[in-house]
């Protein structure tokens, strides 16, 4: 055997050796996800129907329900994605495009992709003595919707400049080049570009957002609601339209949900508890299947 | 308002009125000496005595601290094609970026000396010029074809918009003129919604030929603009700009020295940041005066 052939033959053996490996680990680890997806739905899945979605908790399980529970979750996320999304996309494009680089800027940066690594909890701290406190708030869903629009405000900014950094930078100068200001080279050419990518890491943040439940419990988020926020037109005639009355209401979200029907005793309430967290499960997934979706349907259109 | 500027330039290619009619880009807050008008420089042979359309003065650029330009003075005449050439590194593309001032979109880079941009004397690389006003006078096309990811016809009318073009009859008549002079009409005539990136290499080099066109530059930047293409859309381009002369001036940096031969009127053969020599086209690469363009034309080095 010449020495060229054993080393090719060596070669292939570690890329047919990898090339399995790799295999493993991952159906592995989609097995170990199906398997924790399976349990999940064989014991939730039959809990859910119209009684357990429209339904408030009870005290005996099968009239149990999470209609408080996902309305919360529900009112929580237009909190967090009207205040975290516009944020967090003008801080990405002011520190991307605007700011100078210098230590400053560096700083900002650094800690700003640490914010993003900062454990959940600490930010309910922070936000209970802001909000709930120093801003009297109090356990509202407005503090709650800003306790997690803190949560994910990082990841959407970091995930806006990475988006803004994926453009050419021929693109930036021929826009610059045509006499285009700063604001109409954003406006016109890297928002509109960058649309996919930032649409995707905002869907991912606010999908993580909604099965945070450690900062909404520091800040006091209740456990058992048995109703819900008062709607946009009261039954009081003297304030007919008020709303923003449910900003200012007690809540409860999914996850807290789940956590209180688990540590209850009683296989009635684990059966709830399977069923809530199903639901969360395939909110959070169709959630994802959007973000896929806009992604894979923008790219089409944009292409370098 | 810059375009009527920019259109009367072009429309009265060889006679400049008087400027009475001219709006200055900005008011400069020091004021050159206003260039001779009569001036006459060297002219190809045969061809009639051109004006001057802009003069780097002993301009150097740096970025950071690092030198890239020392020291060049060089002439460019209105309405004809100035080739830049040398080996790569040599400043020929920092110098062209000096003219839209495209270094001020990077941090730590400085110009020092004059471009003086006739026919009103305004020092361009000039902290108190405005670069946005200057873009609006100046158009570039790139090495790398990059049109914008919109259809063919939003790439050519942005720049119209950015301008203020409001009506869509305007707009539609500057658009397929600007195709037109990009010779590209007839290709794409059937096909302005679609998306630029659709077309080849060469067509969209074209497109942003014509993009550049559209906004009735009174000078053209040119960065390599072949240097992606095959010998067949590069020979197209070449001929475009050879008739582009006529409106507009022209200043190519390119790496292909038959190109600059084909094509240019005056050639400037840079080296190392420094202008090493500049003539008539002829003069450069039939008969250089120094040792080093002679090497670097002749192909022994670069």
């Amino acid at each position: 055997m010449l020495a060229t052939d054993r080393i090719i033959f060596r070669t292939r053996m570690t890329d047919r050796v990898f090339s399995i490996l790799g295999g493993l680990v991952t159906l592995g680890a989609i097995l170990f996800l199906g398997v924790l997806l399976f349990d999940l739905a064989r014991d939730g899945l039959s809990r859910i129907d119209w009684q357990f979605l429209t339904s408030f908790p009870s005290r005996r399980p099968a009239q149990a329900g999470i209609l408080s529970a996902w309305v919360g979750s529900l009112l929580i996320m237009v909190v967090t994605a009207v205040t975290a999304i516009p944020l967090g996309i003008a801080a990405g494009v002011y520190l991307e495009e605007y700011a100078r680089k210098n230590w400053l800027t560096s700083i900002i940066e650094i800690n700003i992709t640490n914010l993003a690594a900062v454990p959940s909890i600490i930010f309910g701290l922070m936000a209970l003595g802001l909000f709930v406190y120093r801003f009297n708030f109090g356990q509202s869903i407005l503090a709650g919707g800003l306790t997690l629009g803190c949560l994910i405000l990082p990841i959407i900014i970091v995930a806006t400049r990475e988006a803004l950094r994926t453009i050419p930078r021929g693109m930036r100068e021929a826009a610059y080049a045509l006499g285009a200001t700063r604001w109409q080279v954003v406006r016109h050419h890297l928002l509109p570009y960058s649309m996919s990518g930032v649409a995707t890491g905002v869907i991912i943040s606010l999908s993580r957002a909604i099965g945070e439940t450690a900062p909404l419990i520091t800040i006091g988020a209740l456990t058992f609601i048995a109703f819900l926020p008062p709607g946009p037109i009261a039954t009081d005639p003297q304030f007919a339209i008020q709303p923003f009355k449910w900003v200012w209401s007690p809540f409860t979200v999914l996850p807290i949900q789940m956590f209180n029907w688990v540590s209850r005793p009683g296989e009635d309430f684990v059966q709830n508890a399977a069923g809530a967290g199903t639901v969360l499960i395939l909110l959070t997934l169709s959630m994802n299947s959007v973000a896929i979706l806009l992604r894979y349907r923008i790219r089409r259109r944009i292409k370098w | 308002m810059v375009n009527r500027v920019a259109t009367s330039t072009i429309l009265t290619p060889h006679r400049h009125p008087p400027h009475a009619g001219h709006t200055p880009l900005t008011t400069p807050k020091t004021t050159w000496p206003q260039p001779d008008e009569t001036r006459q420089d060297e002219a190809p042979r045969g061809a009639a005595p051109r004006r001057i359309k802009a003069e780097v003065q002993d301009l150097s650029f740096y970025y950071g601290t690092v030198g890239a330009l020392h020291g060049v003075n060089l002439s460019f005449h209105e309405h004809a094609i100035t080739a830049l050439i040398g080996p790569s590194g040599c400043g020929k593309t920092t110098l062209l970026r000096c003219f839209n001032r495209m270094h001020d979109l990077y941090p730590n880079t400085r110009y020092e000396g004059r471009i003086m941009l006739h026919p009103h004397a305004i020092n361009i690389v000039s902290r108190d010029v405005d670069p946005i006003g200057l873009r609006m006078r100046i158009s570039m096309v790139f090495q790398k074809p990059n049109p914008f990811p919109k259809s063919i016809y939003e790439n050519v009318a942005y720049g119209l918009r950015l301008r203020g073009v409001r009506s869509r009859s305007e707009m539609d008549a500057r658009v397929e003129a600007a195709l037109k002079d990009a010779a590209l009409w007839n290709e794409v005539k059937d096909r302005l919604k679609k998306p630029g990136f659709d077309l080849s290499g060469g067509q969209q080099q074209r497109l942003c030929i014509a993009r550049a066109l559209a906004i009735e530059p009174e000078v053209l930047l040119l960065d390599e603009p072949t240097s992606a293409l095959d010998p067949i859309a590069t020979a197209r381009i070449e001929e475009l700009v050879v008739e582009l002369k006529q409106r507009v001036t022209v200043i190519i940096v390119t790496h292909n020295m038959q190109q600059a031969a084909r094509i240019s009127d005056y050639t400037a053969f840079m080296y190392l940041g420094k202008l090493v020599e500049f003539g008539t086209a002829a003069d450069i690469f039939q008969n250089p005066k120094t040792k080093e363009t002679e090497d670097y034309v002749t192909g022994r080095f670069g």
